[in-house]
This record gives structure tokens, C-alpha cells and sequence, in this order.
């Protein structure tokens, strides 16, 4: 049995980026920490759970009460972190930007994990730039070191700034593990809670004295980070000067050892003094940084310089060392011994015993489509289900069904539902149904209620029982808030029983005013069947006809004229192709499985 | 000053890739090195293309394998290690394991499966394939394919044999040390 790491107090372990923020923490003395999962920051509150039981930590419905709840803490003296993928600070923008005037009473740590390359994201944002616009300290770690330390050195500046501080990792640094020197928790006692009124109530009288104060803050910050170890110069051959940070600096420290390099670990407020300092040091200054050309921008715009930057390394995508090679070093990139082959594409699916299947292929199935949502049914737009259009943001589908019914008409909507996850609706669907009901929409919305936040690797959410810690928890009844939301058509249906599902899919659909159907089942990754059991196919029966490849089941393969099925793959709580074979080719005994 | 090793272990989602890179960072540093490693997590768990770069040495600084530089692919699925060829160094080598896996766009008719078998004899890379799949059918635990790979690729690389077993200790349960180490023995010895 591995040991708690709380039980670990020197040494050096070999950490993702994500595990040395929550070492970080607890080393630091946080005493809470809440966020909503999204990819690639998911990990940092699973570990504080797992391993560090000092930090009381919990999930919240989504990251702006996750950061209002962290906001509540430091406003009562504790030291606190709040984790969110990209996109999640657009839904926790609202507080921070007005907790940066605020301050912090107990030291905040707020982790932005950007997904360069999208690798899970719908968009590429550079979150340095929020930063800046909330007028908050940023730091970015370049590996999982840096990562621990940055969380104990953010709550420190947090605390003699009051400030938030903006912890902007990325993939690259999540998701990478390096070795991390590690030591014992230091105590810190919570301060106590005392009303403050002047400080923390931005009635414009207050907030104009605070804004003041923001813009002081940023000055002397400034002046501080030039001195700070977290930014450094690197001396090298003076012919070339590198500014860069995050996980960019790995790249150029491989391919350019011997250039000079000023290494940015807090991007804002930037330290002028040190970059006027390096600039004079050097001939040539390149800017290589993934994303947004943010240090380019902020200091060529001050200090008037000719550099090079975005015009060599692209804006789009993520960084590697042979983007950075090309880009700073081209004459030493060699001819590849081999060159890429061109190969099918590997996309993700939904996994065998997936419940949405059985919704997907019966929307696709009566010809019907959906606007869709951020979780594991978006992969209902793939083949064979081609059964969803759209997808904007987290919440997002029931507002679009609303707008398109609103543009075209309820003739012009034609099959479209809005599908959504229980998670992403207790996130930010709620509101969007709320408005469908105010406003007289007629649409049919399907929450598909797999009881588990999945697509993250399988999170407890308040629907669930179950808390972050494991613990029990109060489950939220959907039925009764889709009702009190003023919707009179509830139905709950099981996604695997096929016919049942359509039936109701058509209904509903049909039905003049608003409804909402609840797909329940749970999601593969919750719970282990007890047998195993798989599917098998009659050969003597099939007529080869393809209906169970209208499935799109990773476990069913075409064998020139029949479908094979995979014992490997096949899930035993499942009996879908068995259901839509025509001839009754396809037999499984659940045995009580069910 | 030890030149740094590069490695990239590659497959499909479920494979144990991640399993398959703890024992090689684990053995790595048990020899002594700087290591670091990377992997991208996310849409990949749905079975999708799933690859863990490793890198070993005195000092590493990016997580990450340039292309062109990796001295060993381990390649868990036959056309995910072909996806990765252009990565090899000129003296690198390519280790598969003898398994097909249908990508959906394959099950849905949208693609082909290549004969993966013919395009490495044309590209003629430096492969292996290894039957570590009926390896693992005679161990009779079809979990332990990829410590059967593992075992494969520990000559390949510079780590004595002690820091493989210390590795396959610390990051296997307990219950199935026997049968994984035996795993790896068998691995091993297809290359002797």
C-alpha cells in the first residue's frame, strides 16, 4: 500500500504539474480549496482529496461559486485556491474582476489551466490577458517544481499585496511530471472574520478609492518583481536575447543552451527595470511564447524595440521544441529520417455501454438533431449519429435551441433538441431553461443524466450522492427543479431501452409547448459489473445488414459481410446491438446483470 | 555526462499506456537520472490515439520528444507506432506490439486499415513485433500486455535490470507483482 503524501515530509518525488500545485498548497498552509473539473486542471483538487486531508476541498456546481466560495474564505482569514480550466475563468470572470479591487485577506491562488493545441477545449485563449484585464498578479510556472513553488510564493504576494494571484499553467505543465523537491506543512492560522465594509463593499464611493489603489498596487508590484527570483537572466552569448516563460523556456533552454534568456515567471505586472536591464544586454531580442504575443506586445510597446516574435513563431497552436528550433535556430534543424505517414484518424468515441448511445442513435434514427453541450455526448456529432450541430460553451444548448426557435419558428426548428449533460445543466443550463419557460419557447430539451461528470474522467457533481471527498451528499432531485423551473412535461426514460427511448423522443418532439426528457443511466466509468458477459453474433442468422454498425459501438467491427464483436471490448451491462438486429443474430445473457 | 534517452510509448486509449511510462520513469530514476514525462490526458480516454513522452539524463528541460530525436517508440497498437515514425532518430528503433485496433472512422467505413505490415518493410523502419498479447494469453491476464512491452524495451534502453524490478514493484499492486514480473521476464527475453 502506497503511502498518503501528507505522510511525506522531505525528499523528492516525481510530480505532474497538477499534483505539485496541490503539494503546494498544502505545504502552504491552505486551508480550502473548491472548483469545478474541466481539463487539464481537473487533477489538482482530486489530489488535495486523495492525499492531503488537512485542505478541506470540494467541488462546486460551477467555477463562480467555486471562486465566490474561496472568496468567502480569505474574506474570513483562511488561505485558499480555486482551480479552472480556460474557459472556466470566462464563468468566474464576474467575481474576479471585482476581487482584484477587493483584495485578499487570507493569500488566493487562483489556477487558469490554458489548453494550447486544444486538446480538450473549444477555444485557445490566453488567459495572461485576463489576467491583466482583471489587473491581478500572474505567475506561470515552466515545470512541476515551479508549479509547487509558484502556489506558495502567489499565496506570500497574495497576502502582502492583497491581491489575487492568477496561477496561468497550461497542458504542457499539468499533465508533464517532473521531479519536486518537497518538505512538511507549515500552519498558518485562519485570521478570523471581521466585516469590513471600506474594503469589501465596491459601492462606487468605495470602489473609486480601491481602483486607486489597484493601480498603485500594480506600480509597486512592478518595481518588486524586478528583484523577485521569479523572474531571472540567464547570461549567455550576448548575440541573442530570449524572453520567454512557461513551458516555452524548456523548449528554448533544448534547442538554444548557449543564448541569453530572460525567464518571465510573473507576467503581470511585468518587471520593467529587469527587461529594460536585459534588453541592453543583449543584440537581438526573440520573443517565444505560445499563444498571444503578450510579453512582445507589453514590451516592445514601452521600450520601442525591433524584435522578433510572432512574425517567426505562430500565434495558433501549441509550442514544441521544433517549432522553437525552426523558429530560433533554423540552420541546425536536420532532414527527418522518416517522414509522417499518412494514416486513418484515431478520434475519441463514446465507450462501449455508453448510455448517450442509446439517445444519439435513436435521435439519428427518426432523422432528429441537437444543439449541443460541453461533455462526452459531444461526440454525438460523430458518425453514425451525426445527431448534433452546435456547441458554443458550457450551458449553451438550450440557449441556442431558444434562439434558433425564436429566428425560425417551431416549423424552422424541426427535430432539434437541446442535449446536455446533469452536470453542465446544474452548471449553467438551468438559467438557459429557465428562460425557455419566462420567454414561451416550445422546444424539447434532453438532459442526459449519466449521474457521474465524465468527460473529465469521472467527477462527483450534486446529482450524484457523492461529494469530492467520497463522502455522502444530499442528491439533487432534477425532476422536481425541472418542474419548479415552470415545466409541466417531464419524462424519464432509460437511454438503453431503445424502443421506449424513441417513442418518447418522438412524443416529445411533437408535443406543442415545452418539455423536458431526463435519459437516466450511469455513466460506465461508476460501477463494475459483476460478470462477464458479451455479445455474440449468430452467423447462420445474420443477413448482413448493417443496422447494429448504425450503433457506432467501438466493440462492433465490419467483417466483409458480418460484424464482429469484441469480447475485449463489449460491455457487459449493455444489450443495444441486440436490440436493434432485425433477425435476432445478436444474443447476450445479462443474467440479472441489470 | 549521460546523454539523454528519448523515449515515446504510444497507443490507444485503455492500453495501459500510463501504467507502461510510470515503470520507465520509475526505473529511470531509480538509475539515477533527471527525468520528466508528459501525456495528454482529456478527449484521448475515449479511445483515442493516447502517446507518454519520456526523457531521461543528468538534466532534462523539455518534457517533450523532438521529432527526430527519439531513440525508442514503444508502440502498444501497429498503426500508432507508425503515427509516430517521423519522431525516430536515425539510429532509433520502433517496438509494436503485433495488435490491430480499429479506429471508429474504420468501423463506420470512412477509412482503411492500412497494411501496416507492407509499409514498414517499404518505409523499411527499424521495427520489432512482438506477440505480447499471446504472451500475455499464456500468463492468462490479458492486463499485463503492456508490462510484457516493457520487458521488450528494457534492453533496448540504458537501465539495469535491478531498477526495472525495483519499478515494476513500486507501481504494480501488490497482488499481481508474480504475475507481472514474470510479465516482464518474458518480455525481456524476446530480446535477450
Amino acid at each position: 500500500m502506497r503511502k498518503k503524501l501528507n505522510t511525506v515530509m522531505e525528499g523528492t518525488l516525481l510530480l505532474s504539474g497538477n499534483e505539485a500545485v496541490a503539494r503546494g498548497a498544502w505545504e502552504s498552509g491552505v486551508h480550502f480549496a473548491s472548483a469545478y473539473p474541466g481539463t487539464p486542471s481537473t487533477e489538482i483538487l482530486e489530489t488535495i482529496a486523495e492525499e492531503y486531508d488537512e485542505i478541506d476541498a470540494q467541488w462546486a456546481p460551477n467555477e463562480k461559486v467555486g471562486l465566490e466560495v474561496v472568496a468567502g474564505a480569505s474574506f474570513a482569514g483562511a488561505r485558499v485556491l480555486s482551480a479552472m480550466k480556460h474557459v472556466g475563468l470566462n464563468v468566474a470572470a464576474d467575481p474576479l474582476f471585482t476581487l482584484s479591487y477587493i483584495g485578499a485577506t487570507g493569500g488566493i491562488v487562483i489556477v487558469s489551466a490554458d489548453d494550447p493545441g486544444m486538446h480538450s477545449s473549444q477555444n485557445e485563449q490566453d488567459n495572461r490577458l485576463m489576467g491583466k484585464a482583471a489587473k491581478v498578479v500572474v505567475l506561470e510556472p515552466s515545470d512541476s517544481q515551479e508549479a509547487k513553488d509558484m502556489v506558495g510564493e502567489g499565496l506570500r504576494i497574495s497576502e502582502e499585496f492583497d491581491t489575487p494571484v492568477l496561477l496561468r499553467m497550461t497542458t504542457r505543465i499539468c499533465h508533464s511530471k517532473s521531479l519536486v523537491s518537497v518538505g512538511p506543512r507549515k500552519e498558518v492560522a485562519v485570521k478570523g472574520y471581521k466585516g469590513d465594509i471600506r474594503k469589501r463593499v465596491p459601492i462606487p464611493a468605495h470602489a473609486r478609492a480601491m481602483h486607486g489603489r489597484v493601480e498603485k498596487r500594480l506600480r509597486e508590484m512592478s518595481e518588486w518583481g524586478a528583484g523577485s527570483m521569479l523572474n531571472r537572466i540567464e547570461e549567455g552569448d550576448p548575440s541573442v536575447g530570449v524572453i520567454t516563460s512557461g513551458i516555452s523556456y524548456q523548449y528554448v533552454k533544448d534547442v538554444y543552451p548557449e543564448a541569453s534568456v530572460l525567464k518571465i515567471g510573473m507576467s503581470n505586472p511585468l518587471p520593467w527595470k529587469l527587461i529594460e536591464k536585459f534588453i541592453g544586454m543583449v543584440d537581438r531580442v526573440v520573443f517565444v511564447e505560445e499563444n498571444e504575443p503578450f510579453l512582445e506586445d507589453a514590451v516592445r510597446a514601452r521600450f520601442l524595440i525591433e524584435a522578433d516574435g510572432k512574425n517567426i513563431i505562430p500565434v495558433e497552436g501549441e509550442l514544441n521544441p521544433e517549432i522553437v528550433r525552426n523558429a530560433l535556430r533554423p540552420e541546425s534543424v536536420k532532414a527527418l529520417t522518416w517522414q509522417a505517414i499518412d494514416l486513418p484518424a484515431r478520434p475519441p468515441s463514446l465507450c462501449p455501454g455508453c448510455p448517450h448511445r442509446g439517445a444519439f442513435y435513436c435521435l439519428s434514427k427518426i432523422k432528429g438533431s441537437s444543439t449541443g453541450d460541453i461533455g462526452c455526448y459531444t461526440l454525438g456529432l460523430m458518425p453514425p449519429y451525426n445527431a448534433l450541430e452546435t456547441t458554443v460553451c458550457m450551458g449553451a444548448s438550450i440557449g441556442v435551441l431558444s434562439g434558433i426557435e425564436k429566428a425560425v419558428g417551431r416549423v424552422g426548428m424541426g427535430k432539434l433538441v437541446a442535449a446536455i449533460g446533469e452536470s453542465t445543466f446544474v452548471h449553467s443550463g438551468i438559467t438557459g431553461l429557465i428562460d425557455m419557460v419566462y420567454n414561451g419557447n416550445t422546444g424539447t430539451v434532453m438532459i442526459m443524466d449519466n449521474s457521474l461528470t465524465a468527460m473529465t474522467g469521472g467527477q462527483q457533481n450534486p446529482t450524484t450522492g457523492k461529494n469530492l471527498k467520497g463522502g455522502d451528499a444530499p442528491v439533487l432531485d432534477l425532476e422536481g427543479l425541472v418542474r419548479a423551473c415552470g415545466v409541466e412535461h417531464v419524462r424519464v426514460v432509460d437511454p438503453h431501452d431503445l424502443k421506449e427511448m424513441e417513442k418518447v423522443l418522438k412524443e416529445e418532439i411533437e408535443r406543442e409547448v415545452l418539455s423536458v426528457i431526463i435519459t437516466r443511466r450511469p455513466c460506465i466509468m461508476s460501477y463494475r459489473p459483476k460478470k462477464r458477459v458479451v455479445a455474440t453474433v449468430d452467423l447462420e442468422k445474420c443477413i448482413g445488414c448493417r443496422q447494429c454498425m448504425k450503433l457506432g459501438c467501438p466493440a462492433i467491427s465490419w467483417e466483409e459481410d458480418h460484424p464482429d464483436i469484441s469480447g475485449l471490448l463489449c460491455w457487459p451491462n449493455c444489450n443495444m446491438c441486440v436490440q436493434v438486429c432485425p433477425v435476432g443474430a445478436i444474443s447476450k445473457d445479462l443474467g440479472g446483470l441489470e | 555526462m549521460t546523454p539523454v534517452t528519448n523515449v515515446i510509448i504510444c497507443g490507444t486509449g485503455g492500453q495501459g499506456i500510463l501504467l507502461a511510462s510510470e515503470v520507465l520513469c520509475s526505473a529511470a530514476r531509480s538509475a539515477g537520472n533527471d527525468v520528466k514525462k508528459s501525456e495528454v490526458h482529456g478527449m484521448a480516454q475515449r479511445g483515442g490515439s493516447v502517446s507518454s513522452h519520456v526523457r531521461f539524463g543528468d538534466k532534462i528541460y523539455s518534457p517533450l520528444v523532438e521529432k527526430g530525436f527519439a531513440d525508442l517508440i514503444l508502440a502498444m497498437e501497429k498503426m500508432e507506432g507508425l503515427r509516430w515514425a517521423s519522431y525516430l532518430a536515425p539510429k532509433g528503433k520502433l517496438v509494436a506490439c503485433d495488435l490491430r485496433i480499429n479506429p471508429m472512422t474504420v468501423n463506420t467505413g470512412l477509412a482503411e486499415y492500412p497494411d501496416i505490415d507492407a509499409i514498414m518493410i517499404e518505409e523499411k523502419l527499424p521495427v520489432s513485433l512482438v506477440p505480447a498479447v499471446e504472451i500475455a494469453e499464456e500468463l492468462g491476464n490479458m492486463k499485463v500486455v503492456n508490462v510484457v512491452l516493457i520487458g521488450a524495451i528494457s534492453t533496448h534502453l540504458p537501465i539495469d535490470l535491478e531498477h526495472w524490478h525495483k519499478a515494476v514493484k513500486e507501481q504494480v499492486p501488490s497482488k499481481f507483482l508474480e504475475i507481472n514480473l514474470e510479465a516482464f521476464r518474458r518480455g525481456r527475453e524476446l530480446f535477450g
